[in-house]
């Protein structure tokens, strides 16, 4: 397969835009102009629809005439199944901007005898093209030529003039052929044209049909070469490329909060990033609609659109649960700054819903894309395809600077694991758990992971209240991490605890003072004794003195006396032992 | 079909006099094929439809417009307008049994 990387200076191959979203993209502009590319698939692919718009798109949107030569649908029959799509041909076809010619070839009318060519159908065709310009030609499917004629050597001949016919005539054809058995084509078409291969396919799995078009080949031009899946609904078709994007999304600083503070504060105090997803997976009942709709909530109040793509509930339900936790959705719905978009997963596949999701996208523009929740998605596909779709969602989400939060309901089991397929995905995990302890059920939160900024490692328990979600800080004791009423209960354990200390602590202070005050009392009682005593003291030692100031002046006058009177003086002698006797009796 | 219509006469009785065949030989130019057609054409008619057939040849080359009409993809087409049904011969008609065959001037099988 040839894979030249064409220049940018418009020498590349020349291609002409088919108009239906998503291809171009896939072909790097549409189909090679005037060349003949093949459109293959099984019956019901699409291949009639693809290039029937090929041509109202062309005739509408590019100013190019298109000839439709039906071999299998009269005009009629074309006209009524393409209405679904919502493409008018009579108006077209009044216009001169389309012709349907219908090649009938039936086996039974025609015999064969001897040499003949298809200059019949070139000469139509010729005249078709002219009456109105055509610039583009469908033939499907040219294979109903094999059905009407058996001489196989003519008709492969013929086929190849034909293609370079339309080479010559300058037209870009789109020529639709059924799938082989192994081979792209039941009667190898391919070997013809073979400029540009496309192969369209329509796959039931699990009751599910998922429609899917790869580009097989293009020669000469660089083409996406996944199985791009599309759909087919009232708008015509769209083929969803994103795979293609690629990680070329510019990331931006900006934060926006989550709509729970305490939350922002676990994410580095600001929240998350604009253009960032963020999932929230928990058990059933772990409140994880409610932190989407608290984001929503935050997102309405700043002003921004929000889409709420809701798979279990209906919008009414939502906004009902909601308001019981003190979150009213209801007027911004009613502003339209939020949008609800309730299916039930199961109702299409998951092509069906991408396309939708990016429908949604481009028509309200929204700057926060909330999914409640993705598990459902899961159900109506396997894993495998709901994380590619996934990859293509959020790369598509980042693209636009939309920022996302996705819910996702884990089994109690595997509470990490089960969503590991699209946790590499994702910037921002908050994991909701519930902690079942002594009897109850209390939801905690954390951050597993979140990219760019530092974030909590905190287990915080998650309370919803009439006022809103509100997280708390959990005991963290030596049972491990009590929530709810253990935790309350634990808290008023060890209030009482507290309250006990406390008292004790003031019991012994009052003891010391009263010890203290009984102290002071007895050593001022000590105090008013010693200075009783020593009162007494000084006294008695005063009267001492003051006796034996007396006895010594008694003596002096005495001696005085004696000195100055002998007589009285011996006289006198004898009266003092009388006075030592009487102190002896 | 097996009720006595003018068709099923025809084909029962190959020299029927009852009606005139309508033939149309549709050509793309004179080219040798075409040239070949009409001339075995010719013979065929002369042979076993004496004085009782009309060949139109219609050149789409000057007539694109009438391709469609017959659904007219190969060339040469002879179409059998009457007797009906309506027959289509592609080829230049070589192979005279065959053609025979295509225009039910020779009973398919031996039976009738």
């Amino acid at each position: 397969m040839p894979k030249t990387v064409n220049g940018k200076n418009g020498r590349s191959l020349p291609k002409a835009p088919t108009g239906i979203q998503g291809l171009d993209e896939i072909t790097g502009g549409g189909l090679p102009r005037g060349r003949a590319s093949l459109f293959c698939g099984s019956a019901g692919c699409g291949k009639t629809l693809f290039s029937m718009e090929f041509l109202v798109r062309g005739a509408m949107q590019y100013d190019e005439p298109g000839l439709f030569v039906a071999f299998e649908e009269t005009p009629e029959e074309l006209t009524q199944n393409v209405r679904s799509l919502g493409f008018d041909l009579n108006r077209l076809v009044a216009e001169k901007k389309l012709l349907v010619d219908f090649v009938r070839v039936e086996r039974s009318e025609i015999e064969e005898t001897g040499d003949y060519d298809l200059e019949g159908l070139f000469i139509r065709l010729g005249h078709a093209i002219d009456s109105i310009g055509a610039k583009r030609v469908v033939l499907d499917t040219i294979e109903t030529l094999f059905s009407g004629l058996s001489n196989l050597a003519i008709l492969r001949a013929e086929l190849r003039r034909l293609f370079r016919w339309l080479k010559d005539k300058g037209v870009t054809a789109i020529i639709t052929a059924e799938r082989g058995d192994g081979t792209l084509t039941r009667h190898g078409l391919e070997e013809y044209v073979s400029d540009c291969v496309i192969l369209l396919d329509h796959r039931v799995i699990d009751e599910v049909s998922t429609r899917r078009l790869r580009v097989v080949k293009y020669r000469g031009s660089t083409h996406g070469t996944n199985e791009y899946p599309f759909l087919i609904d009232g708008d015509g078709i769209s083929v969803l490329p994103i795979t293609s994007v690629g990680l070329q999304h510019v990331a931006s600083n900006e934060r926006i909060p989550s709509g729970i503070p305490r939350l922002d504060a676990m994410l580095g105090n600001e929240g998350y990033y604009r253009g960032s997803t963020a999932l929230v997976s928990g058990t059933a009942g772990s409140g994880k609609s409610s932190i989407a709709a608290h984001f929503a909530h935050a997102s309405c109040q700043r002003g921004e659109r929000c889409l709420y793509l809701a798979f279990e509930e209906s919008p009414s339900q939502i906004v009902r649960n909601m308001r019981s936790i003190g979150v009213d959705l209801e007027p911004w719905v009613r502003k339209g700054l939020l949008r609800f978009h309730a299916t039930r997963a199961s109702m299409y596949g998951l092509e069906m819903h991408l396309a939708t999701f990016h429908k949604l996208v481009q028509e309200f523009q929204p700057r926060v894309f909330i999914i409640d929740p993705i598990n459902n998605l899961a159900f109506a596909s396997n894993r495998k395809d709901t994380s590619a779709m996934l990859t293509r969602l959020i790369d598509f989400l980042k693209m636009q600077g939309i920022t996302a939060l996705m819910t996702s309901m884990t089994s109690p089991e595997s509470q990490e694991t089960s969503d590991a397929d699209i946790s590499s995905l994702v910037d921002t995990w908050l994991l909701l758990r519930d902690i079942e302890l002594s009897g109850e059920r209390n939801r905690a939160m954390y951050v597993l992971k979140s990219r760019g900024m530092a974030h909590s490692n905190q287990i915080r328990e998650f309370l919803l209240t009439d006022r809103g979600i509100d997280l708390t800080d959990v005991y963290l004791g030596a049972e491990g991490v009590l929530t709810g009423s253990a935790r309350l209960s634990q808290e008023a354990r060890e209030r009482e605890e507290d309250l006990r200390r406390q008292q004790l602590l003031d019991g012994k202070q009052r003891e010391l003072a009263r010890k203290t005050e009984a102290l002071e009392a007895r050593i001022t009682a000590l105090r008013k004794e010693f200075e009783a005593e020593a009162e007494e003291a000084r006294r008695v030692i005063g009267e001492e003195k003051a006796r034996e100031e007396i006895t010594r002046r008694n003596r002096e006058r005495m001696g005085a006396s004696r000195r100055a009177d002998a007589g009285i003086d011996a006289g006198e002698r004898p009266a003092r032992p009388r006075t030592v006797q009487e102190g002896r009796r | 079909m097996m009720t006595g219509t003018p068709a099923h006469a025809v084909q029962s009785q190959p020299p029927g006099e009852e009606e005139t065949w309508e033939l149309r030989l549709y050509v793309a130019g004179q080219t040798p094929k075409s040239i070949t057609a009409f001339q075995n054409l010719k013979k065929i008619c002369e042979e076993h439809l004496a004085g009782r057939y009309r060949i139109e040849v219609i050149d789409l080359m000057e007539h694109p417009q009438l391709a469609a009409g017959d659904q007219i993809i190969a060339i040469p087409t002879l179409v059998r307008k009457l007797p009906s049904p309506l027959r289509k011969i592609v080829g230049d008609l070589r192979n005279t049994e065959r053609a025979l065959v295509g225009l039910n001037l020779r009973p398919t099988e031996p039976s009738q």
